[in-house]
C-alpha cells in the first residue's frame, strides 16, 4: 500500500468519529459516495482541493489527512517491529502503514512506550555498569574494603587472646584507629558524592522522591506560606519538582499547610507551644485544635529557631509513608517498609486515642525520642462504608540517659537492624548472620 | 626454615596484620606494593606462595598473573588473587588468569592461614 494512501483512512476514521454519513459527506463536497468510498479504502489518492475541502468538512487541518507526519510514525514503527520481544506472533509488518493510519494514538502510544523502555534500559544499564565504569565509585569502594579488611583481620589478632608483644599490641591498636579514621572519611565522601549523584539525576527520580527533596531543601518550612503567598507562587520558584505528579503532590501539601497556618499562626501557635514546653496534645487542647494540626505546625516550625526539633511520619491504613520528617538519628525509610514496632502503627489499630511513649534505636546509643502517636480516621460516609485513617507520629529528641534506659528498643526498617530477638522481624538484616522466622 | 610467602598488596596494614599471623604461623613473609614491578618481584624470590591482590596501583592484579603464568618457571606457582569484589564476573576472571584461587575483602585471618597452608602443601 502506498504510503500516501493512507490519507483515505484517516478520512473515513474522522468522518467515522464525527458521525456524519459518507454520503453526506461526498454530497457535501460534490463528488460521488461510491468515489469517497475508494478513497477511504485508499484505493483512489486524494491531494489538492479536494482533500482541502473534505479536511473543512470534517474540521480538521488538511496536513493531518495528508500523510505529512507519517513518515516518522512508520520509522518508529518499523523501529518497534525491530524490537527484540518474546512474542509469538512477528508484528505485521506490511499494514504497519494501515495500522497507523487507523490508529494514530495506538501508534503514537506504542512508539513512546518503546521509547520510555529504551530510556530505562540505558538507565538500568548506566547503574549496573557503574561500579565498573565509575573511577570515583570504585576506588572508593575497594578503600572502604580495604579499610574494613585491615580492621577486621587486626582486630582478629588482637581478639584472638594468645599474649602480644606490648609493641604489636600498641601497633596494631594504632593501625584500628588510623584504618578506623580512613574508613569514617570515606564513607562520608561517598555519601557526598551519592547525594551529588542523586541531585544531578533528578530527571530519574520519582514523585515521590522529588516531593521528599522538595520538603527536605526547605526544612518543611515555607515562610512564604505563613506571610501568605500564593502556593503557584511558592512552586514556580523552586527546582525540585519536575513531574507533574510531583507538583501535584507538593501542591497538596503546601495547601494543607497553607490551612494550618490560617487556624494556627504561627505566632499565636508559639506563644502557646512555649506556655506548654511543647506537649501536643496540651498545645492541642488549650488552642482547640485537631491533633493532627498541632503535630503539623510543631513539625514544621523555623528550623533556624531556638526550639525543639520534631521529626513526623505520617502514614495511611496500609502502613504506607506518605510523609517523611527525620529529627536527628531517626530517619524514615525511604524504600520498603518501616519498622512494625513504632507507635505509628500501633495508633491504627486505637484510633482517636493519643498515645506516648519513649522509643530508642539499637544504632544509636546517644539519644532517644518521645513520640505522639495519633490515628485520625474519618468519620463513616454511610452504612458498610470504608473508613480511611491517616496515623501520625510526633517525635521529640530527649535529652536524659534516664529516658534512653526506660525507651522501648524500635529499629528503622528489618533490613538495617541489628535487634537479633525481634518477633516482629519480618525479613533478614545485612547486620545479622542468622535469622529465624517468627 | 617454613614455607615463603610473597605479599603483593598496597594497603600497609593489611600487610601488617596478614604479616603478622603468617610469620607467627611459621612462613618467611615478604612484600611487595607496587604493580609495576610485581613480576621482577615474584622472579626474584619464588616464594612457594604468593597472595596478589588485584588493585595494586600503576598495574592491576589480572595483567600480573597473566605475565607470571606466562613465565614457564612460574606456570605452576600457588597464586592467591585477593580482591574487594566477590562478583562472578572477577572470579572467572581471576580463573580464566590462571589463579590457584580467589578470596573476597574483607577475609577472615582463619580463612587466609588455611587456604595458603592448603596451597603450600599441595
Amino acid at each position: 500500500m502506498a504510503r500516501n494512501a493512507l490519507s483515505g483512512s484517516r478520512i473515513r476514521e474522522r468522518r467515522m468519529s464525527l458521525k456524519i454519513r459518507q454520503a453526506d459527506l461526498a454530497r457535501s463536497v460534490g463528488i460521488s459516495a461510491s468515489y469517497l468510498n475508494l478513497i477511504e479504502h485508499n484505493r483512489r489518492r486524494i491531494a489538492g482541493k479536494l482533500l482541502l475541502d473534505i479536511a473543512q468538512e470534517l474540521q480538521v487541518d488538511a496536513s493531518q489527512l495528508s500523510e505529512g507526519t507519517e513518515a516518522v510514525l512508520l520509522e518508529q514503527l518499523s523501529d518497534v517491529a525491530d524490537a527484540q520481544l518474546s512474542t509469538t506472533v512477528d508484528p505485521e509488518l506490511d499494514r504497519a502503514e494501515e495500522f497507523a493510519g487507523r490508529f494514530p494514538g495506538w501508534a503514537q502510544r506504542l512508539v513512546a512506550q518503546k521509547q520510555k523502555i529504551e530510556a530505562l534500559e540505558r538507565t538500568v544499564e548506566t547503574l549496573t555498569d557503574r561500579l565498573t565504569h565509575d573511577p570515583f565509585l570504585s576506588t572508593s569502594l575497594h578503600e572502604v574494603l580495604s579499610a574494613v579488611t585491615a580492621i577486621r583481620s587486626t582486630s582478629s589478632i588482637l581478639l584472638e587472646g594468645e599474649e602480644l608483644d606490648p609493641k604489636w599490641q600498641a601497633r596494631f591498636h594504632s593501625n584500628i584507629f588510623e584504618d578506623s579514621q580512613r574508613l569514617a572519611q570515606t564513607s562520608q565522601e561517598l555519601v557526598q558524592y551519592l547525594d551529588d549523584g542523586a541531585d544531578d539525576q533528578s530527571n530519574n527520580m520519582t514523585a515521590h522522591e522529588e516531593l521528599d527533596a522538595f520538603l527536605a531543601e526547605n526544612k518543611f518550612h515555607f515562610a512564604d506560606i505563613e506571610h501568605g503567598k500564593e502556593i503557584e507562587t511558592v512552586i514556580a520558584g523552586q527546582t525540585s519538582l519536575v513531574s507533574e505528579t510531583s507538583i501535584d503532590m507538593a501542591g497538596a501539601f503546601l495547601r494543607q499547610y497553607q490551612e494550618d497556618v490560617a487556624s494556627l499562626p504561627l505566632d499565636q501557635f508559639l506563644a502557646a507551644a512555649q506556655e506548654v514546653d511543647f506537649d501536643p496534645v496540651v498545645l492541642a487542647r488549650v488552642l482547640s485544635a485537631p491533633l493532627p494540626t498541632v503535630f503539623r505546625r510543631l513539625a514544621f516550625l523555623p528550623p533556624d529557631m531556638d526550639v525543639p526539633k520534631f521529626g513526623l511520619a505520617v502514614c495511611d491504613a496500609s502502613g504506607t509513608l506518605k510523609l517523611r520528617k527525620p529529627v536527628g538519628a531517626f530517619t524514615v525509610p525511604r524504600f520498603g517498609a518501616a519498622c512494625p514496632l513504632w507507635p505509628l502503627f500501633q495508633a491504627i489499630m486505637t484510633p482517636h486515642v493519643p498515645l506516648k511513649s519513649t522509643i530508642a534505636l539499637p544504632t544509636d546509643m546517644n539519644s532517644s525520642f518521645h513520640t505522639y502517636a495519633f490515628g485520625d480516621a474519618t468519620i463513616a460516609t454511610g452504612y458498610d462504608a470504608p473508613r480511611q485513617i491517616n496515623a501520625y507520629m510526633l517525635l521529640r529528641e530527649t535529652d536524659t540517659i534516664m529516658d534512653r534506659q526506660a525507651a522501648q528498643s524500635v529499629g528503622i526498617s528489618c533490613r538495617i537492624c541489628p535487634k537479633g530477638d525481634c518477633t516482629a522481624r519480618r525479613e533478614p538484616s545485612i547486620l545479622l548472620n542468622t535469622f529465624d522466622i517468627v | 626454615m617454613g614455607k615463603s610467602v610473597l605479599l603483593i598488596e598496597d594497603e600497609p596494614n593489611i600487610i601488617e596484620a596478614i604479616g603478622f599471623i603468617l610469620s607467627r604461623d611459621g612462613w618467611t613473609v615478604a612484600s611487595h606494593t607496587d604493580g609495576a614491578t610485581a613480576v621482577d618481584a615474584v622472579r626474584k624470590t619464588v616464594p612457594d606462595v604468593v597472595i596478589l591482590d588485584v588493585m595494586l596501583p600503576n598495574r592491576s592484579g589480572y595483567d600480573i598473573l597473566k605475565d607470571l603464568r606466562n613465565d614457564e618457571r612460574l606456570t605452576n606457582l600457588p597464586i592467591m588473587m585477593l580482591t574487594a569484589r566477590g562478583q562472578t564476573k572477577d572470579r572467572e576472571m581471576a580463573q580464566e588468569a590462571g589463579a590457584s584461587c580467589f578470596m573476597t575483602k574483607p577475609f577472615s585471618n582463619k580463612d587466609v592461614l588455611s587456604t595458603l597452608r592448603e596451597l603450600a602443601g599441595g
